[in-house]
């Protein structure tokens, strides 16, 4: 298996790849990206918690007009996964209003991203209706 | 006590596309009308604030003064996203509430006909090698492959989780809204585009990020708006004409996004609206029913909904149905954006948090020709900055 990188650091491949967030371990607020200091407490020190790899939609947008080098359309998400905010795609669904319904159950997927010149390939993270 | 301060003088220059003239030509234009407005000249003026977010430059007060006068005065340069304008008026509010001066200018500009869609100021370049770069240790760029970084994608989401939290919210009711925006520009001879829509017309544009079509976004357009600010002491010595015209700032505040769970997952433009327009009602002793017109930040069609809430206008979790009551609309019991708010008028973004303004004082001053409110004496000017920055100014018309 040719070497594969994940697309952010907070997106653990494995078997079961999963989202890591940031917690606080003072006030327990959770970030996905590096960190200075808590934004809820003021804190310094953090620990890695695993995310759940199911949750529900809170919100989307399918983008249809974007800057050049993104592909449309897409669909831009929030995710409830445990009481954790997620930003990702929905993807292995249709970019249609119809299909998509705030509330409904979601599991986490991993997308291939592409390969770079020396042959790793980048994986990046979406979301499949559950 | 503290001092209380007052509108002097304001003036906006039409949006739209000014094709000979540049960013400086274009503040020049309004301050100097904003001082004529004011009966003052620029040796009067003790203090400037100015933002540009487009001018290319951290000296753009300077490069003004350069045109208008230079007197020597502090020049304070401003950023704060859209809430640029809010910004540099409240920097020479707080200097005069402050006694640092008793006269202030306020200025914002932009040119930006044609820019297109705004989104991440700087888009990192597709690389031949996978390198984590950045806060996310991302290897590739993120807009499109983890949601959305532009603007009307943002806000559609932002529409779309208080449709979904209280109900009724959908595709055309977005579109409704932005139906009333286009047909209030139509009585606007300083907007960008005062053309009226039909529902049909608005939904079946072009699609840029559901539910909001083209003509539900913001317009991309040049212009400029200045304020004279002046405080209580200097203007009650000031002739009764003056006086007369002036138009009291009840209340100006300035907020950012306080931290709440997922606020850097989709950016959070409720709490700190919320939050700004419960210390203004409070500063200026008037409540949200006190209001005869509001400009609200409209930016997109999905945020005048949420906008409605967050001031309060409605009850919690009520937009919908304040929205479909009628309420809003000009002849309604809350005038919104009777301006043609940023869809039609028009957003040249530093010279939104003052062209705002000035359209309440328009009003407020029996000024505002075919749209006038009748009867306004109080009203309120809302802007958001990404980011996130809301300033909300509460306006009343002089008592003498």
């Amino acid at each position: 298996m040719a070497d594969r990188v994940p697309l952010v650091d907070y997106l653990v491949l494995s078997e079961d790849p999963r989202l890591v967030a940031r917690e606080c371990e003072r006030c327990a607020a959770r970030f996905f990206d590096r960190r200075n200091a808590c934004a809820s407490c003021g804190a310094t020190t953090f620990r890695g918690v695993d995310i759940p790899r199911t949750g529900t939609l809170v919100t989307y947008t399918i983008v249809s007009v974007a800057p050049p080098g993104v592909a449309v359309p897409f669909v831009a998400a929030v995710v409830d996964c445990g009481g954790t905010a997620v930003r990702g795609n929905l993807v292995n669904v249709a970019p249609d209003p119809g299909r998509l319904t705030p509330g409904m159950e979601l599991r986490l997927t991993t997308v291939s991203v592409g390969t770079d010149g020396a042959g790793t390939e980048a994986v990046g993270y979406g979301f499949e209706p559950a | 006590m503290t001092q209380d301060v007052w509108i002097l003088g304001i003036s906006m220059t039409k949006f739209g596309k000014h094709r000979g003239k540049d960013t400086v030509d274009l503040a020049s234009e309004a301050a100097l009308a904003a001082l004529a407005d004011a009966g003052v000249g620029m040796t009067d003026i003790e203090v400037l604030a100015a933002g540009s977010l487009m001018a290319g430059t951290s000296a753009f007060g300077q490069q003004l003064q350069k045109q208008i006068g230079q007197t020597g005065i502090p020049v304070y340069n401003v950023a704060n996203a859209c809430a640029t304008g809010a910004t540099a008026l409240r920097t020479v509010i707080m200097a005069i509430k402050a006694g640092e001066a008793d006269l202030g200018l306020a200025v914002g500009v932009e040119k930006l006909s044609g820019a297109g869609l705004l989104g991440p100021a700087t888009r990192r370049k597709e690389s031949d090698t996978w390198v984590p770069d950045g806060r996310f240790g991302a290897v590739a760029p993120l807009d499109g492959r983890i949601g959305t970084e532009s603007m009307p994608g943002v806000f559609a989401q932002i529409g779309l989780e208080y449709g979904h939290k209280y109900g009724g919210a959908d595709f055309e009711l977005f579109a409704r809204i932005s139906e009333k925006n286009h047909a209030h520009s139509t009585l606007n001879p300083l907007a960008a585009y005062s053309k009226r829509f039909t529902l049909e017309e608005i939904m079946n544009d072009v699609m840029i990020a559901y539910p909001n079509t083209r003509p539900m976004c913001s317009a991309n357009c040049d212009g400029a708006a200045a304020a004279v600010v002046v405080s209580g002491t200097r203007l009650r010595a000031l002739p009764l004409e003056q006086r007369r015209r002036a138009v009291k700032i009840s209340a100006s505040v300035l907020t950012s996004d306080p931290w709440r769970e997922g606020c850097q997952v989709l950016p959070d433009v409720n709490t700190l609206t919320r939050q700004a327009a419960a210390r203004a009602y409070e500063q200026a002793g008037l409540g949200p029913r006190d209001l005869d017109l509001v400009e609200l930040h409209d930016c997109f069609a999905t945020a005048e909904l949420v906008h409605y809430d967050n001031l309060m206008l409605c009850e919690e979790g009520g937009a919908v149905d304040f929205f479909n009551s009628g309420a809003t609309w000009r002849d309604g019991k809350t005038p919104v954006n009777v301006s043609g708010g940023l869809e039609s008028k028009g957003h040249p973004i530093a010279a939104t948090g003052i062209a705002n303004v000035w359209e309440i004082c328009h009003h407020l001053r029996g000024e505002a020709g075919d749209r006038q409110i009748e009867g306004a004496r109080a009203g309120l000017a809302h802007v958001i900055g990404l980011g996130s920055a809301c300033g909300v100014h509460v306006l009343e018309k002089a008592a003498v």
